[in-house]
């Protein structure tokens, strides 16, 4: 307690930032974390868009429409379905750890190293599926 | 940690209550997981819906997006997301914005903008689904 009287305002350590640890796949994928739910955050404008203009009638739909088929559209669709299911992905690697589990380092990994792979394959999946199956996006 | 010896300046009443420092408890946390579990299955759902609907025009679109159990399914995903993503804008805001003034107009922003969104993708829904 005395140390505390004695020390007036004084440069204090700070805790070390990102920059000073190697990088690694489980510190990066937590960051992906963080960045695909910002993404997310306003992407919904995107969904917003949608409902709006199927709601509004069939011009407005037509506009988003188009808009969905140019290559911009496209890649704002297939990032934002990859970034959808990648925060899905990683949310689940989160309850597991709130529940308690997979914290050894090779579980760690694992559960990294499929958040990422299953991620990119979900999203290819749905694709092919949507452009298949559905008849592809017209 | 709340001091719990017989010297504690922590009242028994603010001990009970479990809120903490923060003064809300664990309502965040629980929330955003509350959020984050139906958010699975409904996340599952929604793409299944978009998927299924890119291809078709105007007049299926709507039939579809306007059918009861569709309609159902897009305001749960709307209402869970929304909320999630209030909250989850919240931490992010609180651990990137230091200067006080900022981060009390950034976190009104961020509830500006949920409500909107979330209000404006619920009156869409429910315009399609009673046809108005």
């Amino acid at each position: 307690m005395a140390e505390i009287k004695s020390a007036p305002l004084k440069e204090r350590p700070l805790s070390p930032h990102l920059q000073i640890y190697k990088p690694m796949l489980t510190m990066i994928m937590s960051i992906v974390h963080r960045i695909t739910g910002g993404a997310l955050y306003f992407g919904i404008l995107l969904l917003v868009w949608w409902l709006l203009a199927a709601a509004a009638g069939p011009n407005a739909y037509a506009t988003v429409q188009w808009f969905m088929e140019t290559v911009i559209g496209r890649l704002i669709l297939f990032g934002y379905t990859w970034a959808l299911i990648h925060h899905a992905l990683g949310g689940i690697r989160h309850l597991i750890w709130d529940l308690g589990y997979g914290f050894e380092a090779n579980e760690r990994e694992w559960l990294t190293i499929a958040t990422l792979v299953g991620s990119i394959g979900l999203t290819i999946v749905l694709w092919l599926v949507g452009y298949l199956v559905m008849g592809g996006m017209r | 940690m709340t001091e719990r010896g017989p010297k504690s300046i922590v009242t028994p009443l603010r001990r009970v209550r479990h809120l903490g420092a923060a003064h809300s408890g664990t309502r965040h946390f629980w929330h955003q997981r509350l959020t984050s579990v139906a958010n699975i299955p409904l996340t599952i759902l929604l793409v299944l819906i978009v998927v299924g609907l890119l291809g078709r025009n105007h007049a299926a679109v709507v039939q579809i997006l306007g059918s009861t159990p569709v309609a159902i399914v897009m305001l749960l995903f709307i209402i869970t997301s929304v909320y999630h993503m209030w909250l989850g804008m919240q931490v992010i805001i609180e651990d990137y914005v230091h200067d006080e003034m900022l981060k009390v107009v950034a976190l009104m922003g961020n509830t500006f903008f949920s409500f909107a969104t979330g209000l404006a993708a619920v009156f869409a829904i429910l315009k399609l689904s009673f046809g108005l």
